[in-house]
């Protein structure tokens, strides 16, 4: 069966011109960058260059490059990193509901260790409130963490009044932009940001291997220790392949960037726009303005999210859900919750995530899919009978009485 | 056959080609149980003829794969069994019937089986009998409408 892959948000895959990058670096060229020979220098010297593209890429210098495992450690070492090194300026931290459980997490680590976090909410389409942030800004406080753009519904938060409200209250701002790196443009110094996490295999790169960007004066504790790699900062060989990869994927990326953007909008407004027109009880999560160019989330009424998932699954779709029962937990997301959905329309989500190769063809088969699917669930749901016989009233209905604008 | 989630090969059978979806009008019981903020509900019905014997079981769920396929395979249990012998389909069973169940949703089956007591609950109470051994279910969520 054809699989129709709608789950870029997820992970990518590592495009042939990368792979090709990458190979020698396993192979033929597989000194250790530390060693004085040649072999190690030609290592040496491709990472060198890895840097240097990346820190083109978001307008920064070479030397504020760190490579990291990936996106999670990228966001530890800058929370926990930065906290344990300035906390004697203070031990209070901002962060939002709807931030990556990388970050989130680091900051409850942190919060057991004694410094204090601050959570902001978001407005029923997950924009932060520059006010709230204002309002939360104390003297104590020493970082401010906000995501770039959302991984579940996409929303793209104003970074630069954001990062300018974090540096007049004296604050620190790092942003998680793991999933708008080399998705939408960034551009450090215009935006005034100080620590940004990126990982490469959102971006058609390799797993393992991403990268922090840390601006010259600001101070993180090591997470590792041991050899003197990353100038002293992150003990361990390097991930010579992956760090190659993962530039040759942003510079691939560049080359086309505004191009794939539009063209990936392009299928996500006209999917946004199908399920709108032909879809009963659904609701678009998040805002449509504010939105990563690849990704659609919705709400749907009466159903169950793993329940969408797995026949979408047989048809050959893969896409997520925000629903409880894909995580193991019996909550459902916290993003969705923090937006303010009431759980049994939370359970009921999907996202849907376009990539390079993603056609209009497949976006339409998902859509006609999704349609069959949720006729099918529906039928089998008791909560659409009881909605059918008028005995339970639509949440959805609701939204739209209150005006929100994109429910149908 | 499309194998997710760690579902056995039966699981995804009743999952995706769930038996007995429907309503039965004129239930000789109805059950529903739990709710839709913890994201599953089950409802069943069943059709007791004069001996007791349950002639025709029907149900509609809201919930995952599992929570579906579960309710799908309860419902052929309990077909042509007597009230009495419906009592012994546990969710041990429905689980056993259906080789098993990831760990994550074994709570999925104790559903089908709550499911199965409030449509027998129901039948005892509408003809003023008692069941032995059954007692009122207690996730039932017509309470709360």
């Amino acid at each position: 069966m054809k699989q129709i892959y709608l789950d870029h948000a997820s992970t990518t895959p590592v495009r042939p011109e990368v792979l090709e990058a990458m190979l020698p670096y396993f192979t033929e060229e597989f000194g250790n960058p530390s060693s004085i020979y040649s072999l190690g220098q030609t290592a040496s010297d491709a990472i060198t260059t890895a840097r240097e593209t990346l820190a083109t890429t978001i307008g920064a210098t070479a030397t504020e490059i760190f490579f990291t495992s990936g996106g999670t450690e990228a966001d530890n070492w800058a929370i926990k990193g930065f906290a344990h090194a300035n906390a004697a300026k203070g031990k209070h931290l901002i962060t939002s509901s709807i931030e990556h459980h990388a970050v989130l997490h680091a900051c409850e680590a942190l919060e057991r260790e004694g410094f204090e976090v601050t959570y902001l909410p978001v407005d029923e389409h997950g924009l932060l409130r520059p006010e709230d942030l204002k309002a939360a800004l104390r003297p104590d406080t020493i970082l401010v963490s906000l995501m770039f753009a959302n991984n579940e519904i996409g929303t793209i938060q104003p970074i630069g009044d954001l990062a300018a409200i974090a540096h007049e209250g004296g604050a620190v701002f790092h942003t998680d932009a793991v999933q708008a790196f080399c998705h939408e443009p960034i551009k450090v110094n215009e935006l005034g940001i100080d620590l940004l996490s990126a990982s490469a295999h959102k971006i058609y790169g390799p797993k393992g291997v991403g990268m922090l960007y840390v601006r010259t004066g600001v101070k993180l504790r090591n997470l590792l220790n041991g050899g003197q790699q990353e100038r002293g900062k992150r003990a361990t060989t390097e991930n010579v392949p992956g760090i190659v990869g993962f530039a040759k994927a942003a510079a691939l990326a560049a080359a086309d960037a505004t191009l794939e953007h539009d063209r990936q909008q392009t299928l996500r407004d006209h999917a946004i726009r199908r399920v709108l027109a032909e879809i009963p009880h659904a609701k678009l999560n998040g805002s449509w303005k504010n939105r990563l160019a690849n990704n659609v989330n919705f709400s749907f009424e009466f159903i169950e999210g793993e329940g969408m998932l797995l026949q979408l699954a047989a048809r050959g779709i893969c896409v997520s859900s925000g629903s409880a029962c894909t995580s193991g937990s019996l909550d459902p997301s916290h993003v969705l919750l923090a937006i303010g959905l009431p759980h049994e329309i939370a359970h009921g989500s999907l996202r849907l995530t376009i990539g390079r190769s993603t056609t209009l063809e497949e976006v339409d088969f998902a859509i006609d899919s999704l349609e069959t699917t949720l006729e099918n669930l529906r039928m089998m749901s008791p909560l659409y009978e009881d909605f059918q016989q008028g005995k339970v009233d639509s949440v959805i209905k609701q939204y739209a009485a209150d005006g929100f604008p994109y429910t149908n | 056959m499309i194998m997710a989630m760690n579902y056995s090969e039966n699981v995804m059978d009743h999952f995706t080609n769930p038996r007995n979806v429907g309503e039965i009008e004129g239930a000789s019981g109805c059950g529903t149980v739990g709710n839709a903020v913890c994201g599953d509900i089950m409802r069943m019905y069943l059709d007791i003829d004069d001996d007791g014997i349950i002639q025709d079981a029907k149900f509609k769920t809201f919930g995952c794969g599992a929570a579906i396929a579960t309710s799908s395979m309860a419902t052929v249990l309990v077909k042509g069994k007597t009230v009495q012998e419906a009592l012994n389909v546990t969710n041990k069973a429905v689980m056993e019937a259906l080789d098993g169940l990831p760990p994550v949703k074994v709570h999925c089956s104790l559903l089908a089986e709550e499911a199965i007591h409030a449509a027998l609950w129901d039948y005892a109470e509408k003809n003023g009998i008692t069941i032995e051994g059954l007692e009122k279910p207690v996730a039932d969520i017509s309470d709360h409408h």
